[in-house]
């Protein structure tokens, strides 16, 4: 019966994936849609007015053109005008989802429902989308819209959306607006948006003429310690043609070196927490990638060659999960990340205990052989992927709020997925050692591989628990897939570049030791980040494999290991 | 692991470094002063169970010694620890006057003239019967003698003689992996006896063998004694009184009694700690 | 003791008489029938064997080679080796860097080498311009890291599938380091575009022909020598490490030196097998020490039958043989193919092709 129902359940999944690949609804197919929907999600858009009235609507009006002079004029209106709540508008200009109708109404396309509403009531319009036309736009206007998108969301009571501004204008401040930033500055009580504000004046101010202002503004950037404003502190030192410093007045000058010297030393500060947590994020993805072989390699001995396969079915999984919602659920899109989690477990689990059942447990005492055996099941793995997706890397995209980035200091922010990875690690290995320590499954696990018979004479049945391991370690692999799909590319061959890194970490912790192998992976991350810089990627690479190799000289059992009265009778 | 115990490791290592000097040690066995084996105050811990607690036992020149004790008295221990397998924490164990078994990797510990028969019987299953005994054979045991090596007539003779002493000169182009597990006992002492050891450690060789094989074994083994030594670990006491001249007892790591079975047997001690009297 | 006999009558009963004139019709087959064929007979003939065949069954030759040089350490001596694809691009790389060295005319340099800012050979390069000098490094650089890696591996006492896991980082490594530009090995182009070996052109199918012939030699004379150390005593303390290592430690012997050489004398093998492929093949490339490529060489070996120096040789030209014909007729399928062979084998041919006939009996016999 139970054999049935998974039969059943790989037939459906299986008959599923060729819909979930090539499904194709109104010109896109699922993972076009999906990365749409992401790139939509990352920006934060209100995607409807509330209603305009007076001067701004009389204005948003006149947008319902295909003459770009006129469409000109409307957005520096709109920037004398600077309303706050003619935002969404800009923002559908900018993304290209503003349109208007043969009536002359100015539409807004909700990126996530593709419904529209106008933008002047605020309302939904049911309209077909062959009647309308999109106002043009030259590469100017658009280069003109950013800033001022930037400057109307400072207005804005959400603190996200006043960074972002913040942020745009830190980057391309435009010199009429400094007295308006100075008026913001003085209400902002964000002090991360306040930085970038206090950026953003100083950039303006240091081509100011008066002496007094650029003072001013070298020593606000030695405040912050902005390291985008180092380029523009060391240009103010150089020399012209004649040899005369470009910067006249000595007292500038010296506030300029002064804050290039407090930059620097943020910088290396900063770049040292980076590489730490960076590294950190490496090892976490080598943890999640070697997890699942410590669990199968290191309780049951058995050599999982295909446990890079493993972690790619985990991916292509999500990719799956993915390509589902992007199609069945789009409002609910960004939260696919979280259902690919179970699907990927359960799937690669039940991968997993396909191939113990029907190849590795008639190999048990022969470890070299099912090295080899499970070798030829990557292969086939491999090649079945590349027959059913192609053998070309499949689209991600990654959700909004997995796609950020964080700040961990100031001037030190990590994208969210490499952080995320180290959370999802710990949370993992949280997992595994609940499982192992705290349930019946884990007692009976560790009961088997301590002492088969004696657990068999207890009334366990190790082959039944022999089962269960091999299909808990895939499942963790394919939890390690997870992560991956959101860090790098999901091809056929994503396994193979992990399986020699994935032993290196258990045989480094010390197999049959989960707790070693967290160490050794995140060791292994860090030293490697922090060697890179030294010795360079590939080199660093040997490096640390040679240094593995000298080590398991050194202590052969791996970096914790329970000494113990079991000799080596071969 | 402290710092020490790294250092002390990797001081152990050196010791394999030792097949770079040409030749084997000589078998410079000295044993003018009476015993052939010294075994002084040999400490052994696992993970803080003390396998060895300063034990201390001397084995004279071709004497007959059997070992007994109850399970995890140390008696396994103790044949790793003098044949190279397991280097104790403390203590000295001399072969002879000169040669430091604590010092000596497994295989020069060989050639200088201990030979070992495992508990669980070992054969090279792969080979035949009569290669097993070849490969036991005393010779050099060098890389360039191996690759040109053939036997001569008289060696020939030895072997079929080793053959027809445990029984197996049918079996002798057979595989030994076929063998029953008698057999394989009988097997693994042959190839103990090609080796011509000075002392042998057999542990538990009656294990798995009838009443009649057993006897041939006592048999066997009383006869090596005065040409070689041999220390025999066996729980069958029924065994132990048959080939047995001296006793020691083993309990917990160390030397409870010592005597004839007849002393061993009548000790308070003893009998404490077999029987809980 | 050790009875001088003349090495001769040792070498005679390497094989039985049936054997012996098996091998020498093999031998005739490849030095004088294929040629024949190849070079008299006019190419509408049914009996015609065309140029590419010849090269083809020549690198075929050099693989089986390497399979002869895996089973020799793995069949034999028990030791699974996931990095003898290293050994076997070492051989190769140090023959392309002599085919390098004669493509180029004097003064000038590859432009590999330039684009690391040099105008002259690097030191390591130099002397790889004389022919015997590269002859002789054919055996001795992978020999050499053989050496130095099987002591420290053996010493330790790394065994089973820890051992295949540290070799397979050792061909991982050896790959990533070859890929570098920087290190002055043409990087992941590898050496290619050679021209002449020896003043023949390595273009030539006359060339090709002698080249075959070579590794047909080269072939039959490995075998002799593996089979002289398997039949040898030797190789009995070879196979007993296979079953039982520490035995054969108190029985007196030290695993390590046995190990060591059959190991060194493994990778040496490889070399030269890697050093006759590359002029046959007309490039080397560090693609060549990819795990998978050496992983693909054991299941040569286990198809054929591990411990049998045939069944290396069968396995070798089995397998190659299958994928020459798959991936030029069905792509698609050759990993596929691949993959189940692996599996089969370890599932339901342990003893591999030669094997078979004994299974086969056990069966009928049940």
């Amino acid at each position: 019966m139970r054999g049935l129902s998974w039969k059943g359940a790989i037939l459906l999944g299986l008959l599923m994936v060729p819909a979930v690949v090539v499904a194709d609804t109104d010109g896109m197919s699922a993972d076009e849609r999906a990365e749409k929907l992401a790139e939509q999600q990352k920006k934060q858009t209100q995607t409807r007015t509330e209603g305009l009235s007076g001067e701004a609507a009389s204005i948003v009006e006149r947008l319902a053109t295909d003459d770009w002079q006129a469409i000109n004029d409307v957005v520096e209106e709109l920037e004398a005008l600077a309303a706050p709540e003619t935002l969404p508008v800009l923002q559908a200009l900018s993304d290209r989802r503003l349109y208007f109708d043969e009536q002359g109404r100015v539409l807004i396309e909700d990126p996530a429902t593709g419904e529209y509403s106008d933008a002047i009531t605020g309302e939904t319009v049911e309209v077909a989308s062959e009647n309308l036309s999109q106002p043009t736009l030259t590469n100017a206007i658009r280069r003109g819209i950013r800033p001022l998108i930037g400057q109307l969301q400072l207005f804005s009571d959400d603190v996200a959306t006043r960074r972002a501004g913040a942020e745009e204008l830190a980057d391309r401040p435009r010199p009429e607006m400094l007295g308006r930033l100075k008026e913001l500055r003085a209400e902002e009580s964000n002090p991360e948006v306040l930085r970038l504000l206090n950026i953003a004046i100083a950039r303006l101010q240091l081509d100011a003429s008066d002496s007094e202002e650029r003072l001013e503004a070298v020593e606000v950037i030695a405040d912050v310690r902005s390291a985008r404003m180092k380029s523009e502190l060391e240009s103010l030192l150089e020399t012209d043609a004649q040899g005369d410093p470009v910067e006249p007045d000595a007292a500038v000058r010296e506030a300029a070196r002064d804050a290039i010297e407090a930059i620097e030393e943020r910088q290396s500060t900063a770049r040292f927490l980076s590489d730490l947590v960076y590294g950190l994020s490496m090892g976490s993805v080598l943890l999640l990638a070697a997890l699942g072989l410590a669990i199968i390699f290191g309780l049951m001995r058995v050599i999982n060659m295909a446990h890079g396969e493993l972690l790619m079915i985990g991916a292509y999984t999500t990719f799956i999960v993915q390509n589902l919602f992007a199609l069945m659920a789009p409002q609910w899109f960004s939260f696919y990340l979280l259902a690919a989690i179970p699907a990927a477990f359960v799937v690669t689990a039940l991968v997993g205990i396909l191939m113990e059942r029907g190849v590795i447990r008639f190999l048990y005492a022969r470890p070299l052989e099912t090295l080899l055996a499970t070798w030829g099941i990557s292969l086939i793995l491999m090649q079945t992927t590349r027959v059913i997706f192609g053998a070309q890397n499949v689209r991600m995209a990654s959700p909004e709020w997995f796609s950020g980035s964080v700040q961990l200091m100031q001037g030190v922010s990590l994208s969210t997925s490499r952080v995320g990875v180290i959370a999802f690690a710990f949370f993992v290995v949280a997992l595994v050692w609940f499982v192992m320590n705290r349930t019946r499954l884990g007692l009976e696990v560790r009961a088997v591989m301590q002492n088969r018979e004696m657990a068999a004479a207890l009334g366990v049945s190790a082959n039944r628990v022999d089962m269960w391991t091999f299909g808990a370690g895939a499942g963790v692999a394919g939890l390690g897939g997870v992560a991956l799909s959101q860090i790098v590319n999901v091809g056929p061959e994503l396994g193979q570049n992990y399986i020699v890194d994935s032993f290196m970490v258990v045989v480094l912790g010390g197999v049959g030791n989960i707790l070693g192998s967290v160490f050794s992976a995140l060791g292994l991350g860090v030293f490697s980040k922090f060697l890179e810089p030294v010795a360079g990627a590939v080199l660093a690479k040997i490096l640390l494999f040679v240094a593995i190799i000298v080590f398991i000289q050194w202590r052969p059992q791996g970096i914790f290991a329970l000494k113990g009265r079991a000799g080596d009778d071969d | 692991m402290s710092m020490m115990d790294t250092l002390r490791e990797l001081g152990k290592r050196e010791e394999v470094f030792s097949f770079l000097q040409h030749a084997a040690p000589s078998p410079a066995l000295d044993t003018r002063h009476g015993p052939i084996l010294y075994v002084e105050g040999v400490t052994k811990s696992f993970d803080g169970f003390r396998a060895l607690d300063d034990l201390t036992l001397y084995i004279d020149d071709g004497e007959l010694r059997c070992l007994i004790g109850p399970n995890g008295a140390g008696k396994t221990t103790l044949m790793d620890v003098l044949t190279g397998k397991t280097r104790p924490d403390t203590g000295q164990a001399w072969f002879g006057q000169r040669l430091n078994l604590l010092e000596l990797p497994e295989h020069v510990i060989a050639q200088s003239g201990i030979g070992r028969k495992f508990q669980k019987p070992t054969v090279f299953e792969q080979l035949t019967v009569f290669e097993n005994l070849e490969l036991a054979m005393h010779a050099s045991r060098g890389l360039w003698t191996s690759l040109r090596w053939r036997l001569d007539g008289e060696q020939q003779d030895r072997i079929d003689e080793v053959l027809a002493l445990i029984s197996l000169t049918e079996q002798a182009h057979a595989p030994a992996g076929v063998l029953s597990h008698g057999q394989k006992q009988w097997l693994e002492i042959g190839s103990l006896l090609m080796q011509n050891p000075r002392l042998l450690l057999v542990d538990e060789p009656v294990a798995g063998m009838t009443g009649q094989e057993s006897e041939k074994t006592a048999e066997l083994l009383t006869s090596l004694a005065g040409k070689h030594s041999v220390v025999v670990v066996e729980h069958d006491m029924d065994f132990v009184r048959s080939i047995a001249r001296t006793v020691s007892v083993l309990h917990q790591g160390s030397v409870l009694a010592e005597g004839s079975m007849d002393e061993i047997q009548s000790d308070a001690r003893v009998r404490e700690v077999y029987l809980g009297e | 003791m050790l009875m001088r006999q003349p090495f001769v009558m040792r070498l005679a009963r390497l094989h039985s008489g049936f054997g012996w004139a098996v091998l020498l019709l093999l031998t005739a087959l490849a030095l004088v029938v294929v040629p024949l064929l190849n070079q008299f007979v006019t190419p509408d003939s049914a009996l015609y064997i065309p140029d590419w065949l010849v090269t083809l069954t020549g690198r075929f030759l050099c693989l089986a080679l390497v399979a002869l040089a895996l089973d020799l350490i793995w069949g034999y001596t028990g030791i699974l080796s996931l990095g003898h694809g290293a050994f076997f691009a070492l051989g190769g790389y140090v023959m392309g860097m002599h085919l390098t060295h004669n493509r180029m005319e004097t003064g000038t340099i590859p432009n590999f080498i330039q684009f690391l800012g040099r105008d002259d050979w690097p030191w390591f390069w130099v002397p790889f311009q004389s022919f015997w000098f590269t002859a002789v490094m054919v055996f001795l650089v992978p020999g050499a890291l053989a050496l130095v890696f099987g002591f420290f591996a053996f010493r330790s006492r790394v065994r089973g599938v820890y051992f295949a896991i540290i070799t397979q980082a050792l061909t991982f490594a050896s790959m990533l380091f070859f890929y570098r530009t920087e290190t002055g090995f043409g990087g992941n182009t590898g050496l290619t575009d050679f021209r002449e070996l020896l003043g023949f052109s390595v273009r030539e199918a006359d060339t090709r022909l002698v080249l075959f012939m070579l590794s047909a030699v080269a072939v039959m004379l490995s075998y002799l020598l593996c089979r002289y150390i398997v039949t040898s005593k030797l190789g009995r303390v070879l196979v007993a490490i296979r079953d039982a290592e520490s035995r054969v430690r108190f029985t007196g012997y030290n695993p390590l030196r046995y190990k060591l050489f059959v190991w060194t004398v493994s990778a040496m093998l490889c070399g030269l097998a890697g050093a006759l492929y590359v002029p046959q093949t007309g490039v080397i490339n560090p693609g060549e020490m990819a795990p998978a490529n050496s992983i693909e060489m054991a299941v040569w070996v286990a198809l054929g039958g591990r411990g049998t120096l045939v069944g290396a040789l069968v396995g070798a030209g089995t397998v190659n043989g299958l994928k020459t014909w798959i991936t030029a007729a069905y792509p698609d399928l050759w990993l596929f193919v691949l993959g189940g062979l692996f599996i089969a084998v370890t599932l339901f041919l342990p003893k591999g092709l030669m094997g078979l006939r004994q299974q086969m009996a056990g069966r009928s016999k049940q």
